[in-house]
């Protein structure tokens, strides 16, 4: 929008200003120094909290734990070991919890009393028990009953626990597509199988994206649970690295920092895929 | 246009939504070619009535037959009797997602299991007929509402369907669009198409109805030629309610 050229002066009398204190509270500068002064305090409370304990940092050892060139060449370390068997976790469990998610929130939505009865209960039982109790139960009970090993146990627990979230996902993007879609495409003599893969979930996925992305970003760092039954993902490594060298600050510094670099792509990359599929629409 | 076997049959139709009774004891029928078009105050059942035809809402006791096929919940043949019924609907509820040939396409490829060349032929008629050929590759939300009402209508002939239904075509119309639809809606009236029409605009209605119906509180009140319709109507609450929207 093109405004007045210069020479125009508004004859109206100007507004009032807000005062001068919330025009500084309001500003992006305050926000900034803010942030960096309490980032910049926890830090400090850290760094001398472990000087007090007069603790021996070794951050010239974490590097080796990434990568390693040798004479033999270029080598991974064990974090980036960790890192792909926590990645490949999380897809096979999110690959599985998407599936079984949508068959629930289909049998939740089927309108019929036997398939709603089913999914709730499915639905209110995962909710409601603990997801390190949940993985207890698969590893230590159906585990040695069914035969899998520790590794199908952890896909399984993450798989059914994030299932149901992302049911309630689908339901919620599948319910916020306008009724009449539904009449249109029935209207054109589509079953209702066709009306949900070319008219009703095509739909529904714009509303389902956001908190999708969220589900992606909570299954990577939930998957850290299954460190418990000692699957070697990025949790379990570090664990292992403290163990032979008491770097302890310094590995779960940088577990935490993995962790968040690989959600933070996560959250990103998916912004991007949300941001095209909204052009397109 | 007399004579003709009929079409739609509804023969003691009744319908309920929990307890509030929607239909009361509708009998009437629709010859093939005829084009009859229902009126009446809102929560008058004209919308549930034309809804039924297709199988979007199902009534709850009598017969309704539509080509010779019996309507009724869980029928097998319900998918079948809905290719030859299109409708179009007050809010066009055109598929956001699919451009305007996309549109008039996914029915014929997806139903009717057409290879793409033809349906996108055909669709292409019938964008032509409703006047919008170079809309195509556009997406509904680009369009005015006249032209996605239009679209709508063309997305229905795309099934080739032999009936045609209108539920109130023109309401969530500006005004200034009303007319672009009916202009449609009376060039496929002139090629003999069914149609079964809810709406207020009596203009239209004069011009191609070969039968009135008047509804109110779920019963049918009145059924006419639009001649005797629009002039002496029997009862007097027909007469009321045409009075009422022919004022201005």
């Amino acid at each position: 929008m093109i405004l007045a050229p210069d020479t125009h002066v508004p004859k109206g009398r100007p507004l009032p200003q807000p005062p001068r204190a919330s025009q500084v509270i309001d500003s992006v500068t305050f926000s900034i120094v803010l942030y960096a002064v309490i980032i910049g305090l926890i830090v400090y409370g850290a760094y001398s909290g472990a000087q007090a304990m007069g603790y021996n940092w070794q951050w010239y050892r974490v590097p080796q734990y990434f990568y390693t060139v040798t004479d033999d060449g270029f080598q991974w370390g064990e974090i980036m070991q960790g890192l792909v068997k926590t990645l490949t976790l999380s897809a096979t469990s999110f690959a599985f919890a998407t599936v079984l998610g949508l068959i629930i929130a289909l049998l939740r939505l089927s309108g019929l009393v036997v398939c709603t009865a089913v999914s709730i209960g499915f639905l209110e039982l995962i909710r409601n028990i603990p997801l390190l109790v949940l993985l207890y139960l698969f590893y230590y009970v159906l585990g040695p009953i069914f035969g899998f090993d520790r590794y199908t146990a952890s896909v399984l627990t993450l798989g059914v626990f994030h299932s149901v979230l992302i049911s309630e996902i689908f339901r919620a993007g599948i319910n916020a597509v306008a009724k009449g879609q539904w009449e249109a495409a029935t209207s054109i003599g589509m079953s209702k199988g066709q009306a949900y893969r070319y008219i009703i979930l095509p739909q529904s996925i714009r509303f389902m994206l956001p908190p999708m992305t969220g589900e992606v970003v909570h299954m990577v760092k939930s998957s850290a649970i299954v460190s418990v039954i000692a699957v070697a993902e990025l949790t379990t490594i570090g664990r292992n690295i403290i163990s032979d060298t008491y770097m302890s600050f310094e590995i779960w510094f940088t577990i935490a920092a993995v962790y968040m670099v690989v959600t933070l792509i996560l959250s990103f990359g998916v912004s991007i895929v949300e941001k095209r599929y909204a052009v397109s629409q | 246009m007399t004579g003709g076997t009929p079409i739609i049959a509804f023969d003691n139709v009744d319908k309920f939504y929990g307890d509030f009774h929607a239909l009361k004891d509708i009998s009437i029928s629709v010859r093939e070619g005829e084009r009859m078009v229902i009126c009446g105050p809102s929560g008058s059942g004209k919308s549930t009535l034309i809804r039924c035809i297709n199988g979007l809402e199902f009534h709850n006791s009598g017969v309704l037959t539509v080509d010779g096929v019996e309507v009724y919940e869980g029928s097998k043949n319900i998918l079948n009797l809905r290719q030859e019924v299109g409708m179009v609907f007050q809010q066009f509820n055109l598929f956001p997602h699919l451009t305007v040939l996309e549109n008039l396409t996914i029915g014929p490829m997806k139903v009717r299991k057409a290879s793409r060349e033809d349906a996108e032929e055909t669709a292409r008629k019938y964008l032509d007929r409703v006047h919008i050929p170079e809309q195509a590759e556009k997406y509904p939300s680009a369009l005015s509402g006249g032209q996605q009402q239009r679209v709508a209508i063309a997305r229905s002939l795309c099934m080739e369907s032999r009936i045609m239904l209108f539920d109130e075509p023109t309401s969530a119309l500006d005004p200034e669009m009303i007319n672009e639809v009916l202009d449609v809606m009376v060039e496929l009236a002139d090629t003999g198409m069914t149609m079964v029409v809810v709406t207020h605009e009596m203009g239209f209605a004069r011009k191609v109805a070969d039968t009135m119906v008047f509804m109110e509180e779920g019963r049918i009140v009145e059924v006419a030629e639009p001649e005797k319709f629009f002039t002496n109507p029997e009862s007097d609450r027909c007469r009321a309610f045409l009075e009422q929207i022919l004022e201005h």
